[in-house]
């Protein structure tokens, strides 16, 4: 290991419980990561200190929760190298940042008989938003296959996007497979068609470093739950003069320049697309989360996920009758792992390892049509952050050993 | 604790009858109803014929974990031969007895097989599992108890 990362595990209390009397193993952080004290503690000094609304008022109170609500954005904005923090627009989560470019940006680029491309790996809420779309104007929505090992297949994306291309919108890396997509050169691709990239990035932008300037893409989602912050915050960026001329979604207050009996008048990106009381709170929290993140440095977090990854990938592999989806080259792989023991379902797999301590995922991962196209119903995935250990790598290992034992030989024999 | 607590739930009877799973077929020319598992894509059929009120044949098919297969298998062996009336209270029952709630011992008795079931209870997030095929019976039995009233 060329890094060690585990001083960092004393900030989150929450790992450090028995579940079914051992010790919490967690390795559901693709679903959500655990939240360090840093960032609890700035949601409860909000609280005890500072609530008030934000952009109105002119009390002491407002002034102070504005203040940070806003310097949350520009941590955002520098978090991924964004040129201006009004490119920075507070959501809900990821899902709805797609949802309002699929609804508003795209609805007013994309015309009857245009195409719209995603991947055969998307995450449902890089898909069914697109359907909605395809159906509401006629357009057709076109997927780009993977390769064998379970990488984008960048022939199929040079097939597949076309001078008929308006949208492509791919995940940065993927919830199931493990890989990172070339997003810089499918933004070279689109915009060489005259078609807008959209980056999928809830499972990148924990994980790596982000740079949407370089990366040239049009706009790019996450979601800060996945990063230390709480559940309900999420960002949308967009280009500015893109936002300039996409619709907000939503109408009310907060949005608003004036209002009159008829007409409104909208303020400037990002205040327009933010209509009604915004999660402050959360805004604040996921400035706190970036704090954090950056005092580790994102490319450690990068390299100390790889590192788990060549522990673990490894002796994952040997296990006799397990398949690992996606690459098999380590280099190739997130600290993302879905997989399956033959002839035992995902599900059981997944309760005998909380016997055992391990909180993993099972199920199709909200990526319905990848399943179908790898021919499965579901998997079980065990997803690592920088918190995870080797240690923790190798009693999941051995627990898959004593799962796979318990299945074959029946009850009678386990200890 | 470990894996020991396993044997809790995957008793003999429930891996006996999710490897050796009973009426696992499909019926021809009856109603069936389909039920997905949206939590984890798991799906099921059932296949019911109805003669004057009683359940003559019942039957599933699908694919799905160890629990949810088995406690397919045994729900068509507790409902097979039963009026529909009977089965739906028997389905009720279990209902009950999966989300933890205490039911009559005149109940566990005639759910049988389906009682061992019953500790599903403990494993909170696999009720969903063993219920799939019970609520896909009872959703087909209360169309075709429909019809004959």
């Amino acid at each position: 290991m060329t890094q060690n990362l585990s001083e960092y595990r004393k900030d989150f209390p929450i790992l450090n419980q028995k579940v079914n009397g051992e010790d919490l193993v967690y390795l559901d952080n693709a679903a959500t990561t655990q939240k360090p004290i840093q960032v609890i503690d700035k949601i409860s000094h909000y609280y005890l200190n500072d609530n008030a609304n934000v952009h109105r008022g002119v009390h002491t109170l407002a002034e102070r929760a504005t203040k940070q609500f806003e310097e949350a954005r520009d941590k955002v904005a520098k978090f991924i190298n964004a040129s201006d923090q009004h490119s920075i627009v507070y959501t809900r989560s990821t899902t709805e940042s797609l949802n309002w470019i699929a609804s508003t940006f795209a609805d007013q680029v994309v015309n009857e008989g245009d195409e719209i491309v995603i991947s055969e790996m998307e995450h449902h809420s890089n898909i069914v938003p697109w359907q909605q779309l395809a159906k509401r104007k006629h357009a057709v929505l076109k997927y780009i296959q993977l390769t064998s090992d379970g990488e984008l297949d960048l022939q199929s994306a040079e097939d597949t996007i076309t001078a008929k291309t308006k949208i492509v919108s791919i995940a940065h890396a993927s919830n199931v497979l493990g890989v990172v997509n070339p997003i810089k050169e499918l933004a070279k691709l689109a915009h060489k068609n005259g078609a807008y990239l959209i980056a999928d990035g809830a499972q990148a932008a924990p994980h790596m470093p982000i740079d949407v300037s370089d990366l040239d893409v049009d706009f790019y989602a996450f979601s800060g739950h996945k990063m230390l912050a709480p559940t309900g915050i999420g960002i949308l960026y967009g280009k500015p003069e893109l936002l300039k001329i996409m619709r907000p979604a939503q109408f009310g207050g907060e949005m608003i320049s004036s209002v009159h009996e008829q007409t409104a008048e909208f303020k400037e990106s990002p205040w327009k697309f933010e209509a009604g009381t915004p999660n402050i709170s959360g805004a604040i929290a996921l400035g706190a989360a970036i704090d954090y993140l950056n005092k580790i440095g994102m490319k450690n977090i990068q390299a100390y996920e790889h590192d788990l990854t060549e522990e673990i990938l490894p002796k994952l592999l040997k296990i006799d009758g397990i398949k690992v989806y996606g690459p098999q080259d380590p280099n190739k792989h997130t600290a993302t792992f879905a997989f399956n023991l033959k002839g035992i379902h995902p599900h059981d797999v997944a309760t005998a390892l909380d016997m055992n301590g391990i909180a993993v995922r099972a199920g199709h991962h909200c990526a319905q049509p990848l399943m179908d196209y790898l021919n499965l119903t579901a998997t079980a995935r065990a997803s690592f952050y920088f918190y995870n250990t080797v240690d923790e790598g190798n009693k999941l290992v051995d627990s898959l050993e004593q799962v796979k034992e318990f299945f074959s030989n029946g009850v009678s024999e386990t200890k | 604790m470990g894996l020991a607590k396993l044997n809790e739930l995957y008793k003999a009877v429930i891996l006996d009858n999710a490897n050796y799973p009973q009426n696992k077929r499909e019926i021809e020319n009856v109603p069936k109803f389909h039920m997905d598992n949206p939590t984890c894509g798991d799906s099921i059929d059932v296949f019911s014929k109805v003669s004057d009120g009683v359940i003559d044949d019942i039957a599933f098919t699908g694919s799905g974990c160890t629990i949810s297969q088995a406690s397919a298998s045994i729900m068509t062996t507790v409902i097979k031969g039963k009026k529909i009336k009977k089965a739906r209270q028997l389905i009720s029952d279990f209902s009950q007895l999966i989300q933890g709630k205490k039911i009559s011992d005149k109940a566990m008795d005639e759910l049988g097989d389906a009682a061992v079931i019953g500790v599903v209870a403990e494993f909170p997030a696999r009720i969903k599992c063993a219920a799939l095929a019970w609520h896909a019976a009872d959703e087909l039995l209360n169309k075709e108890g429909g019809k004959d009233d």
